[in-house]
């Protein structure tokens, strides 16, 4: 065995890199989908549930009461670039790539490349039937601010050190 | 008072290098069961019988014994029922535990000081056992499926096990350790394509998972109370993407005049994974004062304060009041050689789980590839500056420079390791220190106020959409 696979603390996911919210303030790489969130531009009471599916890059969009977003027809809405980028500045563009398995040509992946590499396959509008759930994973997300800090020790936390590298 | 070992309470090198008899006996049953894992034990092959049977064995001369055979056994022949997966989790926390027990004795001959006798008190017992054993469950799904056999399916039920555990605080521990485990699967799935497996790691969040589901197994319960001065020696971060725990590292001076004792105190919370960086010291910061004494140098008084049977204060801000400047190098240098240090619960009984304070100066400071060790007394420490949390002034840079060290021994991967928690280094003929937790209490640094901005923003704007749409 390698030392990393005999590590207790054996370093697994990079953690998230801090990024501004206000446009979307939830992207995931989760389900075999790039999912989130992405903040209305105009109705501060509307959300827009986005996703692009890893591999055929089958696309969505939807507002979180379920009407189809006017921007989504035939070719990426502007929700759905406005997601990859923040996914890239989250989780870096190489690992957004390998999930979303898109081959970069020669270069270095980046928010551009991916976006044109996986529109370059003209990819098929999805159903937005996913959108319920990832809007609830959303909720999930935001109960965590909810919860109250306790100061019982964790033991476990032991196995999670931070890493200062980065994504 | 003059240190247990003679210049300035420095530490000895040699029991942390030398080979601990018996140890890789013990590490070779833990990882021949960890192999059975990696497959799964939905149709065990010969070579998972094998090491099944090497961990049963291992434990054969133990109050163990019996049912660690027989679930070796049943799981073998693919009928292990949960209660036979306990028993594994079980046997293998034993075989760890014996590790720790011997790299314990090793850091106590290193540092010279001794440990606190303590008996544990009784658990009674009472958390959700329904959310127990649905927490049971999954991990033996997980069993069965092997690491090479997860997929998204089996992963995402966790979900709603840790949902309906994270509000109850007497499942908190249990319900973070399952989100962190989680979260980690579900990034490596599918595991059919999974390149490398972290072996040691998964099979040790599995086994203490599963201890965890035990009921009783989780409380800590208060062993009485506390009072006295309470220096702190520097804090340790520890994160996965949705939860964050300080736990700041301190000698405590006894009010009735009893020796100087190690203790530590943990705030955690669980958080979304976009807070990260000086944002996780906004999270915690409010709900212990003893941070913001951390970050100003200062000492706190303690009254009636809570603490367990290993040394860990239940915090209270209203037992705790401000006390005067310490330094954390003078406590290092002067009270910590004379401490005595907390013992572990039996339950804690894992290498994972030292993290002992020490204090180090006139070491050799070595760039060995990426990394750096000290060169202590003709020994080698490597030191684990990744573990030096990104939102504060200390700096694995800074670290290479330092003349003196206040860290925390660890041992993982086969051998210990130093995780700097401050430094001192001298700019200009004058030593300066540098905390870890500098900023834990909030600071003036240019870069620390630009982070701490940008993190205030982030969960401004998380509180806004979650006041807009939670609740509709």
């Amino acid at each position: 065995m390698t030392d990393w696979e005999r590590a207790s603390a054996a370093r697994v996911i990079p953690p998230a890199r801090p990024r501004k919210l206000a446009k979307v303030p939830f992207v995931e790489l989760a389900d075999g989908r790039m999912q989130g969130v992405v903040s209305s531009g105009s109705d501060i009471g509307r959300v827009y549930v986005s996703s692009v599916a890893a591999g055929s890059y089958a696309f969505a969009c939807s507002t979180n009461n379920n009407r189809p977003c006017g921007g989504a027809r035939g070719s990426f809405c502007n929700h759905i670039n406005a997601l990859i980028s923040e996914a890239v500045l989250q989780y870096g563009a190489e690992r957004v790539a390998r999930y979303l398995r898109v081959e970069a040509a020669d270069e270095e992946p980046s928010a551009h490349s991916i976006t044109v590499g996986m529109s370059a396959a003209r990819p098929l509008q999805g159903e937005t039937t996913a959108a319920a759930s990832v809007f609830s994973r959303f909720l999930r997300h935001l109960a965590y601010l909810e919860l109250a800090p306790s100061t019982e020790p964790l033991p476990e936390m032991q196995w999670f050190p931070p890493t200062r590298a980065v994504a | 008072m003059v240190p247990a070992n003679p210049g300035g309470g420095l530490m000895r090198a040699d029991p942390l290098t030398e080979p601990v008899e018996g140890l890789d006996e013990a590490l070779a049953a833990v990882d021949a069961f960890d192999e059975v894992l990696v497959v799964g034990l939905l149709r065990p092959r010969p070579s998972q019988a094998a090491g099944l049977t090497r961990l049963a064995d291992a434990v054969a001369g133990t109050p163990l014994a019996a049912r660690a055979g027989e679930a070796a056994e049943k799981a073998a022949a693919g009928s292990a029922g949960e209660e036979h997966l306990v028993a594994l989790a079980a046997a293998r926390a034993a075989l760890l535990g014996s590790v720790h027990d011997a790299l314990r004795a090793r850091v106590q001959e290193a540092t010279g000081r001794s440990l606190a006798e303590e008996t544990f008190p009784q658990r009674s017992g009472q958390q959700g056992a329904n959310l127990l054993a649905a927490a049971r469950t999954w991990l033996s799904d997980l069993a069965r499926c092997g690491w090479q056999g997860i997929d998204h399916e089996v992963v995402s039920s966790a979900a709603q096990v840790v949902s309906a555990m994270l509000p109850d605080p007497a499942l908190r521990r249990l319900a973070m350790l399952l989100d962190g485990f989680s979260a980690e699967l579900a990034a490596s799935c599918p595991g059919a394509s999974l390149e490398r497996v972290p072996v040691r790691r998964w099979a040790d969040l599995w086994s203490r998972a599963m201890l965890l589901t035990v009921p009783g197994a989780i409380e800590a319960p208060s062993a009485g109370t506390v009072d006295g001065r309470l220096l702190p020696l520097g804090v340790d971060v520890q994160e996965h993407a949705t939860a964050v725990q300080a736990q700041v590292h301190a000698v405590l001076e006894p009010g009735d005049g009893a020796p100087p004792r190690l203790v530590r105190a943990a705030v955690s919370a669980p958080k979304p994974d976009t807070v990260v960086g000086a944002g996780l010291w906004q999270l915690l910061r409010p709900h212990m004062a003893l941070l913001t004494a951390l970050g100003e140098g200062r000492a706190m008084q303690l009254t009636d304060m809570p603490v367990t049977a290993e040394g860990d204060l239940l915090w209270s801000d209203e037992h705790a009041g401000v006390g005067d400047a310490a330094d954390a190098f003078a406590t290092a240098r002067v009270v910590l050689p004379t401490a005595v240090d907390a013992a572990s619960a039996p339950l804690d009984r894992h290498p994972t789980g030292i993290a002992v304070p020490v204090f180090l100066e006139g070491y050799a400071v070595e760039k060995d590839g990426e990394g750096l060790t000290f060169g202590v007394a003709g020994h080698v420490l490597a030191v684990d500056t990744d573990r030096v949390p990104a939102a504060g002034p200390l700096t694995p840079e800074a670290v290479a420079a330092s003349s003196a060290c206040i860290g925390l021994l660890r041992w993982d991967a086969g051998a210990f390791t130093l995780q700097p928690l401050a430094v001192e280094k001298t700019v200009r003929k004058k030593a300066v220190a540098l905390h870890a937790g500098g900023w834990a209490g909030g600071t003036t640094d240019k870069a620390g106020v630009k982070a701490e901005k940008a993190a205030t923003a982030a969960v401004a704007v998380l509180r806004e959409r979650a006041g807009r749409l939670l609740r509709k």
